[in-house]
């Protein structure tokens, strides 16, 4: 394994991230409010396929994007309205908007374009170009010839539909509007305990229309980036399952924004691997596995330094993290200095080759197992799923 | 004259409906991607309403949403009197072998699937003698000496795409690589534009710049990641040559309409095994405006030379689906 291939391997994670943790944090946003949403995944498709039809009609994607989160957020108001205002049991509600969106989008993508349910496809201004960056090469064939530190430049950083770069930024900002602003504290407020919030003077259900409405936001630009970045057009049942994925991602996050950040990347880079990596030698999936885990105790080896330099933890916490770091990335790279042609343990390893089927169920693999909860104690919003009344 | 307009609505669709227990007519089932794929479904669908145009007559047709509503589809339409019923897809050959005995009196024919049966026509076309010219054409155009192929879902028919595609590279080129993935091995595969796209951008990494895709729906997401990234593509089923003027290279042409019209068309549909192959113009390359710049003279020289030797019989092109097992190593 080759390190441009590491590179394309992290970029097409990227890039399958995006709409997972832009779903994601609407359903953080709304979850963390008191209001479970499973409607995600139809809010998703609603959005993708305005956007496409609305940006091909216009020419004009920003206008298709615009269409497309007007119509998440009709739908967001149409789930507050069913279990904020009216109380209705909201697990019902969102699976309702599953199957409006999912029979709704066909039928008038058949009335509007007569193409079996889907959009013309985009063209020009129609679409969400990659930003190339300046100084980036934006073809696969001219990144191959670039130094390693033009490739990352090149193949990670720049080459991204604007949406992406937009998502990543949205990351910080909930964490900066949940913990840092009186909105989020009340936001917070009201899916922990409402009552206490409704004796305050504040309003309970402004605030879950609030959070209902951002999670449709986020949620509409999701679905943009299916239609308009990702791919060229809207096709039936093109969200896939994402919003379930999503939601499994929500709950391995533990409703917390960095690190569902975290999880939607892991997600995105299963099947990024899964669409590489076809009849994988076990050799080489083990040293990705090992890669993997390098990269993530690198990531907790920075979290630890920056609550040490913040006098929030012992220097030993840094321990376990560093030794899983030296460990993982010795491991990786001597499984990938083997010459499977040499004989012994490597030649051994190299002839299992686990199948496709294996490779491309990894995300859901990893969806039941997170379910079964074997990440750890995952304690969602104790007033989710309740309406709140005010007097009983 | 509300009350007389919907008098007469109302008495109108009685006698359409009346008409439509009656109907001797030919129909039409298409499988799971939809009539407008681009591709399989779509070429079907014109080949019926070529007939229709022709001959001013009209045709049933159900367009199927999942998996369990072939049998019951084949059912109405038999019901109903449809007479023949042609189905496109292998996917329906388990439910046509149920279904085929209790109607003696209906013809049955299906396409890309074989059904054993005294009132079933199965036409089967030889994808790998066509795929093989298109994978020549691949390997004279490709610069960088590695051509790819993206498949659907992962049956051995669209292995038989994937071989033949190999084959032909290999004839062009001895030294080419060739790289083959799959989309997935549910019917979702058809329909995964996002995923075919990231198939080709892997594919283009390792070097590919000739991809041919044989995906249905999917097939899009390959043919616009390719127009985006500047490498060539091939399209499959169906002329897909004006979906990126000037980046698909030429279309695997598998003449679905023409196998439709006729059993449409025909007096008689005699039972059994029916191979289109290169020899009945069931399958070849497509050439038009959108392409011409694309193809040079040698090229179309060289596939057209390979053409008569696969017809004469001097080259025999493997089938896949014979024996599971292709000679041509594909990463």
């Amino acid at each position: 394994m080759d390190f441009i291939t590491i590179l394309q391997l992290l970029d097409s994670s990227i890039r399958l991230a995006t709409p997972l943790l832009l779903a994601c944090l609407a359903g953080l946003f709304s979850e963390r409010a008191g209001i479970f949403d499973i409607g995600l995944e139809g809010k998703m498709l609603a959005a993708a396929f305005f956007s496409a039809a609305i940006a091909f009609t216009s020419g004009s994607v920003w206008v298709g994007l615009l269409t497309g989160v007007a119509a998440s957020v009709a739908l967001s108001g149409l789930h507050g309205l069913a279990s904020i205002t009216f109380r209705g049991n909201q697990l019902i509600s969102g699976v309702a908007i599953n199957f409006l969106a999912a029979g709704m989008t066909v039928v008038i993508a058949q009335t509007w374009f007569s193409q079996g349910g889907r959009t013309p496809a985009l063209t020009g201004d129609a679409r969400f170009e990659e930003i190339v960056l300046p100084g980036a090469a934006s073809r696969i064939r001219d990144i191959a010839q670039q130094s390693p530190l033009g490739q990352i430049y090149s193949e990670l950083i720049s080459g991204h539909s604007i949406l992406v770069y937009i998502s990543l930024l949205i990351v910080p900002l909930s964490w900066w509007v949940l913990y840092r602003t009186r909105f989020g504290l009340r936001l917070r407020a009201v899916g922990e305990n409402p009552a206490a919030v409704d004796t305050a003077g504040i309003s309970v259900v402004g605030l879950r229309y609030a959070a209902v409405i951002i999670c449709g936001v986020l949620c509409g630009l999701a679905g943009a980036y299916l239609a308009t970045g990702l791919s060229a057009g809207f096709v039936k049942d093109m969200s896939a399952g994402r919003g379930f994925i999503a939601l499994a991602a929500l709950i391995f996050a533990k409703w917390r924004p960095w690190h569902a950040l975290g999880a939607c990347f892991l997600f995105g880079f299963l099947d990024a691997a899964g669409n590489r990596f076809q009849n994988i030698e076990l050799l080489t999936f083990l040293s990705l596995t090992f890669l993997l885990l390098a990269a993530v105790s690198a990531i907790m080896l920075v979290i630890r330094a920056i609550m040490l330099a913040r006098g929030k933890d012992t220097a030993r916490g840094l321990l376990t993290p560093g030794i899983a770091l030296v460990v993982s990335v010795g491991l990786a790279l001597g499984l990938d200095a083997l010459d499977p042609e040499a004989g012994g343990i490597a030649t051994y390893l190299n002839t299992f080759v686990l199948p496709v089927q294996f490779m491309q169920a990894l995300p859901y693999i990893l969806v039941v197992v997170i379910l079964a909860g074997l990440v750890g104690k995952a304690i969602p919003p104790r007033a989710g799923g309740e309406p709140y009344v005010k007097e009983r | 004259m509300t009350m007389m307009k919907s008098l007469l609505g109302a008495a109108a669709v009685i006698a359409m409906s009346a008409a439509g227990a009656l109907a001797d007519g030919p129909a039409v089932i298409f499988d799971l991607g939809g009539k407008f794929d681009r591709s399989f479904n779509e070429s079907a669908f014109n080949g019926a309403e070529r007939w229709a145009e022709e001959t001013g007559g009209t045709y049933r047709e159900i367009e199927l949403q999942n998996d369990a509503q072939r049998e019951q589809a084949m059912r109405r339409l038999a019901e109903a009197g449809s007479n023949p019923i042609v189905m496109a897809g292998f996917s329906q050959a388990s439910a046509l072998e149920v279904v085929a005995p209790d109607y003696p009196d209906t013809t049955f024919v299906i396409i890309d699937g074989v059904v054993d049966a005294p009132n079933v026509q199965s036409i089967i076309f030889s994808e790998h003698e066509g795929s093989y010219l298109v994978g020549m054409m691949a390997g004279l155009a490709s610069e960088t000496g590695t051509v790819s192929f993206v498949g659907g879902m992962d049956i051995p028919l669209i292995s038989r795409f994937a071989c033949g595609y190999a084959q032909g590279a290999v004839a062009a080129n001895p030294d080419i690589t060739v790289i083959a993935n799959m989309t997935g091995t549910t019917p979702a595969a058809w329909n995964d534009p996002v995923r075919g796209g990231e198939l080709t951008r892997g594919q283009i990494g390792q070097g590919s710049d000739v991809v041919f895709a044989a995906a249905g729906g999917t097939g899009l997401g390959v043919l616009q990641t390719a127009a985006d990234e500047g490498i060539l593509s091939i399209g499959v089923d169906a002329n897909q040559n004006y979906l990126h003027p000037g980046s698909v290279l030429t279309s695997m042409m598998k003449r679905v309409d023409v196998a439709v019209y006729n059993s449409f068309s025909a007096d008689t549909i005699e039972p059994g095994i029916v191979v289109l192959g290169l020899a009945e113009d069931g399958v070849g390359y497509a050439m038009d405006e959108f392409n011409a710049e694309l193809v040079t003279e040698d090229m179309i020289a060289a596939v057209d030379a390979a053409r008569e030797q696969i017809i004469a019989g001097e080259i025999a092109v493997h089938n896949f689906t014979e024996d599971g097992s292709c000679p041509v190593d594909m990463q």
